[in-house]
Order: structure tokens, then sequence, then C-alpha cells
């Protein structure tokens, strides 16, 4: 549906700007670097990663709010944009790609009311294709409908609420019935609650419609509840790309690991490897566990631990236990529907979420249990 | 008519009878001795009044009333004529032209220098602020070398080739030109403000819904900027309106008066007529305090309905240009060439020429420094240059000093009536510069002090004409002071004065220097108010160009303006430096 090729946006002007700011010595210049993947039909397609990362810009740039270095964006069998170097270079305006887009702010005209900005986008297309008044004035109450905002349809744009506002933009970007629809950030502007609410108002209109969307957020539990896939971009450029519960479970480097949820991060080396089962030997001792990565005997790895895959108990398993390591209680939080413990294991200390009716006291010595399904291998950069 | 036409000029009257109150009230709150701080607050309040209310209690009085009573005799004088309809005609013909040209020409610029990304940004940004930096009566006299009829320029130019000077300056047209061009700097800044105030992703939804980019900019883009542009259009009326330079220069020649031209006249003929004149100016200033009244009452209705939900943070990203790149390119320098450049060059032609005359070979072969030998030996020209910078000085010293405690009073206190000094200190805004020269020779003709003809007068005229700026740059610094710095200073155990000089007033200190150096170049080409107040020997630079014009030595008043443009220049480009050093000891 949407496909993207070696998509490339530098900034001109900002180069000893972005160089300056970037501590790690990495030249910051490019926005968007080489990147490329595709939107399959019905999908809704996450592009994740803290700000600056580059996710807006491609977003932009798919909108043609932005124009790229060079790169190929296709939605559907129509080209968008295309700059390879050779062959003919393609760039089509915003207003003729037939794109939806919501913005961060919502961009809702606050001169105009809810009918008018919903009608906005029919009423101004090219006379030929422009629909008669009466067509315009059914389609905006359908999809007023479907938003339901046609009890708002005559009030002033700017009356409404967050969410109402959420909606309309929405509507707007839909009344064209768009083959894409570009979403950016568009919960980050509202309180806690309504954000939660409105993320599944999302998924089940995004669902019930079918309509192909691409989503920028910088909120990994955003990207996870919505996503039919997740793209991980740092510094412009794709780092993981994979279903919601791959980019949780299988993160491919250290960053991805850190930046959605958290994790306890353990170095080891890799002492043995059988068709994806691995045996990497720890400070705290040896931890067999099942990664995609097959990773050769005797590297260096990092082994990511998610708070809630380890259990606690005062009881071993027994001496031949696997993955059991034995550490004491340094600190614990009640947190409603959990409870978390920070564990000392050797020179490491380990978060584990466990389910509150477990709750150990402080200072005392535990064993920590890791199930070898849900621990990952983070290979080293 | 008469009757009519009295009633805004009475409200400011009515202004003194709260403002006596406070004072009364706020003793039973304040409770105890006289502090310094009583006096300081009750001085300034009262320094503010006086220099708002007094002049304008004088014309109106004068105006209506002469010994013997009520006389309604001076409006008879001054409209009895028959030429009262071709007075306002003109006068509205002008302020509405001017504001039409500039509001184009100024919107225009501002759009394109914020949203897109116009080629020559530096050169097209200096283009649009320049005709504000150039004083008014300079502008106008370069327009009078490049487009009079008998010895402009372009007419010399043209002339061969249309057999007939295509020009000619001295008419409604030509001072809608010079006017509505000099104060497209003005709309540009307003605009400016305004574009970057709006959220651009409002414009690329409307792309993105498929708007070419005119109906984006038709049905998004100017609906939203339509409160700033209808204030745009009030405060270029009014100022059009109160503008003196441009109908005096360019109208009284073929004898095309509108309000404030007219107002000269009739006190520059003999017999004087004070009352005519008065008359005259209560009309002007009536008309005025009714623009303004409009303005806010539109520009508190924009906010309320046009206030827009916007995002975190925006970064503005200007719009590529494509095609049309070039053809804009080409505009911008030719507006540069036309506005900036070409009024310059032709005042710096004629500073060179020992006689004004086209250019050809022979001109070039006679150039000549004499005029700036001849400026620099004048008398006259110290003194004026010498009295201007003791104006100058003092009016920015005295305006911000008095407006950095006005802020707190108006801002921080909960002085009873606080509202009023903020008021009153916006007053000489609708006072069109030569009401305000004539409302206070009003006063201190009929004044038992000797002040009359000296330089005092010119001050005190200064400091109430640039009272209202001084106030915004203090008042504005001032919101931006969060309380709790002052109220920890007090808990700290200082004094309400120690308070104001060791934290406040360091941290209004940006803001006080910006206002300080507004006003001094301000100042330094104030005409309208000084040209009724000036005795020889107290002239101003801008009188001294007055002068010249007057005598029509005109090679000498283009080397006294071209000094006169470097040094403000100058000054400009250390105010820019200083603000901008300022503003990043700020972050």
């Amino acid at each position: 549906m949407l496909r993207i090729h070696n998509l490339i946006k530098s900034f001109a002007g900002e180069k000893s700007r972005g160089k300056k700011k970037d501590e790690a010595g990495h030249s910051a210049v490019f926005a968007v670097n080489d990147v490329s993947f595709e939107v399959k039909e019905g999908e809704l397609f996450t592009l994740l990663g803290p700000s600056g990362c580059g996710k807006t810009t491609t977003l932009r740039s798919i909108a043609g709010l932005e124009k790229p270095d060079s790169g190929t964006i296709a939605v559907g069998d129509r080209v968008m944009f295309s700059s390879t170097g050779s062959g003919r270079s393609v760039n089509l305006p915003a207003n003729q790609r037939g794109l939806g887009m919501v913005f961060q702010s919502y961009a809702i005209w606050p001169h105009m009311t809810v009918f008018d900005n919903v009608a906005f986008p029919l009423q101004v297309r090219p006379r030929g294709q422009r629909p008669a008044k009466k067509e315009i004035s059914e389609r905006v109450e359908r999809v007023l409908a479907t938003m339901q905002l046609s009890e708002q349809s005559g009030r002033q744009a700017t009356k409404l609420s967050g969410g109402q506002q959420q909606r309309l933009a929405l509507a707007r970007a839909l009344v064209i019935e768009p083959p894409l629809l570009l979403l950016d950030e568009p919960l980050s502007n509202l309180d806690a609650k309504l954000r939660e609410s409105l993320r599944y108002e999302l998924k089940r209109l995004q669902r019930e419609l079918g309509i192909t969307s691409v989503y920028v957020t910088h909120d990994q539990v955003e990207a996870l509840a919505l996503s039919t896939q997740i793209a991980v971009m740092e510094r412009g450029a794709v780092v993981q790309l994979g279903k919601p519960r791959e980019v949780y479970e299988q993160p491919a480097n250290k960053f991805v690991a850190e930046f959605i949820g958290t994790s306890n991060f353990i170095p080891g080396t890799v002492a043995s490897q059988q068709a994806g089962r691995h045996c990497v030997e720890t400070s705290n001792g040896t931890l067999f566990l099942e990664s995609a990565h097959h990773m050769p005997v005797g590297s260096e790895v990092v082994v990511s631990i998610r708070p809630e895959a380890v259990e606690l108990s005062t009881v071993s398993r027994g001496e031949q236990a696997a993955n059991e390591w034995t550490g004491e209680v340094v600190a614990r939080a009640f947190l409603g529907d959990a409870v978390d413990h920070v564990v000392s294991v050797g020179q490491h200390e380990v978060r584990a979420r466990v389910n509150p009716s477990v709750s150990i006291e402080s200072g005392t010595p535990v064993y920590l249990q890791l199930d070898p399904s849900k621990i990952s291998l983070v290979p080293v950069n | 008519m008469t009757a009519n036409l009295a009633d805004p000029a009475v409200t400011p009257e009515e202004l003194t009878r709260p403002s006596d109150g406070p004072p009364e009230r706020s003793k039973a709150r304040w409770r105890g001795p006289l502090t310094p701080k009583m006096f300081i607050v009750a001085g300034v309040a009262a320094a503010i009044g006086y220099l708002a209310l007094v002049p304008l209690g004088y014309l109106v009085w004068g105006t209506f009333f002469d010994a013997e009573g009520l006389d309604l005799g001076s409006f008879e004088r001054a409209y009895g004529d028959g030429r009262m309809g071709e007075l306002w005609g003109n006068s509205l013909a002008f302020a509405g032209g001017s504001a039409l040209l500039s509001i184009t020409v100024g919107t225009t610029l501002a759009y394109l220098n914020v949203r897109t990304a116009v080629p020559f940004k530096a050169l097209f940004f200096a283009a649009s602020i320049v005709p504000l930096v150039i004083p008014g009566i300079l502008y106008t006299v370069s327009w009078i070398f490049l487009a009079s009829p008998e010895i402009g320029l372009l007419n010399a130019f043209f002339e061969p080739i249309l057999g007939g000077a295509p020009f000619n300056i001295f008419t409604i047209w030509g001072m809608i030109w010079v006017e509505g061009l000099h104060s497209s700097p003005i709309v540009f800044l307003l605009m400016v403000a305004a574009f970057r105030s709006m959220d651009p992703s409002l414009e690329e939804s409307a792309l993105m819904s498929g708007a070419t980019r005119l109906q984006a900019l038709r049905k998004v883009t100017l609906p939203l900027v339509r409160p700033a542009l209808l204030s745009s259009v009030l405060v270029i009326l009014i100022t059009s309106l109160e503008s003196f330079e441009v109908p005096a220069l360019l109208g009284l020649q073929n004898g095309i008066y509108v309000f404030t031209s007219r107002i000269y006249f009739v006190l520059r003929s003999y017999p004087q007529d004070l009352g005519a004149a008065g008359a005259l100016a209560v009309s002007l200033l009536a008309v005025a305090v009714i623009g303004v009244a409009v303005s806010r009452l539109l520009a508190g209705k924009g906010s309320k309905t046009y206030q827009t939900v916007t995002g975190k943070g925006f970064r503005p990203r200007p719009m590529d240009l494509g095609k049309w790149k070039p053809v804009v390119g080409v505009g911008i320098l030719f507006y540069f060439f036309v506005t900036v450049l070409g009024p310059l060059l032709v005042l710096l032609y004629a500073a060179l020429l020992p006689y004004y005359q086209a250019p050809s070979w022979e001109a070039l072969s006679s150039f000549t420094l004499d005029n700036f030998v001849q400026v620099v030996e004048m008398d006259s020209a110290a003194r004026a240059l010498r009295n201007s910078l003791i104006l100058g000085l003092s009016a920015a010293t005295i305006v911000m000093a008095l407006m950095a405690v006005a802020s707190w009073i108006s801002i921080r206190s909960t002085i009873p009536g606080r509202g009023i000094v903020e008021q009153l200190s916006f007053v000489p805004l609708v006072i069109p510069g030569i009401v305000l020269g004539l409302s206070i020779s009003f006063v201190y003709l009929r004044f038992p002090l000797p002040i009359y003809g000296t330089l005092l007068i010119l001050l005190i005229a200064y400091c109430t004409k640039y009272m209202p700026y001084g106030m915004r740059y203090a008042t504005t610094s001032m919101t931006q002071i969060s309380s709790e710095l002052e109220e920890s200073a007090m808990v700290s155990g200082a004094s309400w004065w120690t308070t104001f000089r060791r934290v406040l007033l360091p941290l209004l200190s940006p803001g006080i220097t910006a206002g300080f150096i507004y006003i001094l170049v301000v100042s330094f080409r104030e005409l309208s108010s000084s040209i009724l107040l000036y005795s020889p020997g107290n002239e101003v630079l801008s009188i001294l160009i007055w002068e010249q014009f007057e005598n029509g030595s005109f090679n000498v008043l283009a080397a006294i303006g071209v000094l006169m443009v470097v040094a403000l220049m100058v000054m400009v480009t250390i105010a820019y430096k200083l603000g901008a050093k300022v503003g990043l000891r700020e972050d």
C-alpha cells in the first residue's frame, strides 16, 4: 500500500548546530537517513522513537509537507515522490496527494464551525471534481455521525473538548476517504486518562474502517497498544521493524530494549548455542534463554530481563534449577496492581515486578526465577 | 455638529475625577506615616496625570471658551470658509489610501518573509524595516527629489520617452504613495508577529485537504490573521491622519490640506488664530479617539473569537516558492530599490551636488563635499545636534524612570485605581503630534512660569509623546518577571524601595534599555510637535531640516539628511546588538 525506499532528508544550514548537539560525535545532519519500509493495506504502522529521531520528518515527507533529498514514496501504484538520481523525479505537492492527516495540534480552523471544518476538503476540490452542495453536506454529516459529532455540527470548532477536537480532526482527514491516513502524535495533547480511552477509540475506528494508517508517536505504550507494525527509529534510521510483541520481547539492540518498557541489562558471554537456545555465562550465574538472534559461542552479549519476567520466591526450586539466582531485596514499592522489588544480585540490582500477593520485606534473601522465554539477548554493537 | 465633535474630547477630562480618588482611598489601607513608597507612587501618578491631561484640558478650554464664556466662534472661523468638505475628503482619502497601500505591501512582505522560503532574506528584512528608520521628513524630501514635476529625477528620466513629466509628487496620489510606503514597515512588523504566532499546521492541514496555495491563503490564513489586519488598518489610518511631514511638504504647495497641515497653516497665517486651530485639533482628536476606541474593541473581540488551540511548540517551516521564486526575487529587489535604495541614493546624490540637477557627466564631475563642509561649519547645525541629543537623552531617561514605577503600579500593586495610571499613560497615543504641540503651547502661553520658548517646553512635549511607548516596554518586561521574585525579596526583609532598586530594576533593565533607545531614536525625528514649540536658538535637527526646506537650500538639507540617516543607522544597529546581547543574557 505505502512503499518507502531509501528515503533521505538532511537539513542544510543546521549542520553545525546538529554536530554541536550530538555528544556521541555522530553527525546529526541527517533527519532521515536511508529509511525503507512498506505498509500493507489496512495496517496501522507506527513510527516510534524519541524526539529528533526523524519520525515526524518521515511522516511529513509522506504528506508532501517536506521535500526529501532522495528516495521513493508511493501510495498504491501512485508515485508521490521519487528522486533516485536516475530517471524522472516526481514530487507531488501536498494538496494533490489526496491523503488524510491529523496534526499534533489538530490544526482545527478556529474561524469555522465543525461542519465547515469537515466540509473544507470537499469544497476546495477543483471545479470539475467538486461534489454538489447536497452531496457535500451528506458526506460531512455521515462522517460526523461516525465520529459522534453530529450534535456539534453547527458549533464553533474551538468550543469543543479535547477529545471532540481530536475526533473532528479525524473526521476532516477522513471525509475525502483517503487511501492513507497520517497521524502525527494525535494523542500527545490530551491528559493521561483521556489519552487512554481515546487510544482504544482510535484503534476501534481504524480497524472498523480498515483504513491504512501511519502513526507517529514517542509513547511506547501507545505504539504497543495500537500498532500492527512498529518501526523503531533512532537518529534518522529504522533500527527495528516488527510486530509489537516482537519489538517488546526481542529488542534488536539495547536502544530498543531501553526505549520500549523498562528492562534489566546483565552482560555476559555466550557459552553454547543450538538452534536459538543460548546458554549465557553472567557474573551472577548461568542463564538459559531462547533468542532469534543466533549469537556465536564466545560473543559478548547483554541479556535483557523485563521486570515482569522475574519471579521472586523465598524458597529455591532446588540445587540444579536452571535460571535461578540468589539475591537480597533492597527496596520495594506497592503500585496497586503489582509490587516492584529491587533485588541486589552480585554487583547488579535487578528490578522485579510481581503479583501484589507477593511482597517481600527489605533485607530478605530471595531466589529470582527467570522465565527463559521472557528474557532476550541483545547484541552488543 | 460641534456638540458632537466635542463629546469624545471631554472623556479624558472625566478621567481626572477618578484619578483624584486613589490616593485618598488607599491612605486608609496603607495607614502609618508617609513612606517613600507612597511619595514615589503618588509622585509618578501625578506626573503622568499632569502630562496626559493638562494639555488636553487647556486645548478644550481654549477652543470652546474665551474671556466671555462659551464661544463657538472658533469653529465657525475654522470651518466657515465652505471648504470643510474638501478638508474632510482630503484627510480621509489620504488616510484611507495610505492605509490601503501600506496594508497591501506590508502584509504581502510579512507573509513572504515568515511563511515562505524567499530569496535574499536578510536584504528583504532590511528593505521591509529601513523606511521606518528614515525620518519622515527626509523620506518625503527624497521623493520630492525623485518625483517632483520640476526637479524629479524620475521625471527627467522618463520625460524624453513619454513626452511629459509622468510623476507629480505634489498631489494627493503622491502623498498617499509616500505615506503608504513609509508606514508599510509598521504593518510589516504587526503582521510578522501575527503570522509567526499562527500555527503553521493550520495552513498545512488546508493543503493536506487538497486546497491550493491560493485557497489556503484566502480561506484559512487571511481569516485567521483578520484581527491583526484590522488593527493594522486602524493603526495606519490613525498614523496617517496624524501625519504631518508628508501633507505639509507635499500638500501645502498645491493647497491640498488635511487636518494636520491645515492646523499648521492656520497657525502660520497672520493674524494667528489659536481658537480656530484648536477647533481643527479637537475634531482631529475626536476622530483619533474614535479610531483607537474601535481598534481596542475589535482587538478585544478578536482575541476572544480567534483563540486558536495550538500544539506545544511548532517549528515554522517556510514554504517552498517553487517556480515563483525568481518572480518573487525580482519583486523584492525592485521593492528594495524603490523604497530604500532609491530614496537614500538620491539624498546622497543631492548632498554631493552644488545645485540640484539631473544626472549627467557634468553633474557627476561637479560632485563636491561643500555641502557637508557647510553643515559642519554651520552654527545652527551644531546647536541643533546638541539640542536634539539633550532632548532625546533627557526624554528617554525621564520617561523610562517614570514608566518603570508606573508599570509596577499598574501590574504589581494592589493600589485601588491602578488601572487608571496605565490608561492615562496611553492617552498621548491618541493625540496627534501637531495637536499635542498646540495644546502644550496653549498651556504655557497662559502659564506664569517662563517655560515657553525654552528647551524645557520641548522636553515636556517629548516626554508626553513618548510616555505610551515607554509604558509599553516597561509593562511588557514587568509582566515577564514573576511576582515571587519580588515577594521573596520582601520576605527577606527588604523595603519596597530596596526591592524595587535591587531586584526589579535589574530584571527590568533589558526592557528599560530597549525603551530608552527606542525613545532616543524616535525623538531625533520628531517634527510635528516641535514645529509649534521651538523658538530661534532652540532648533532641533528635524526643525533644521524643515528650515532648509523652507529656504529652498535642498543640497544642504540633503547633506544634513545623509548625516542624520547615518547616525540613526548606527544608533539602531547598536540598539539591535545591545538588544540581542541583553536577550542572550536573559537566556
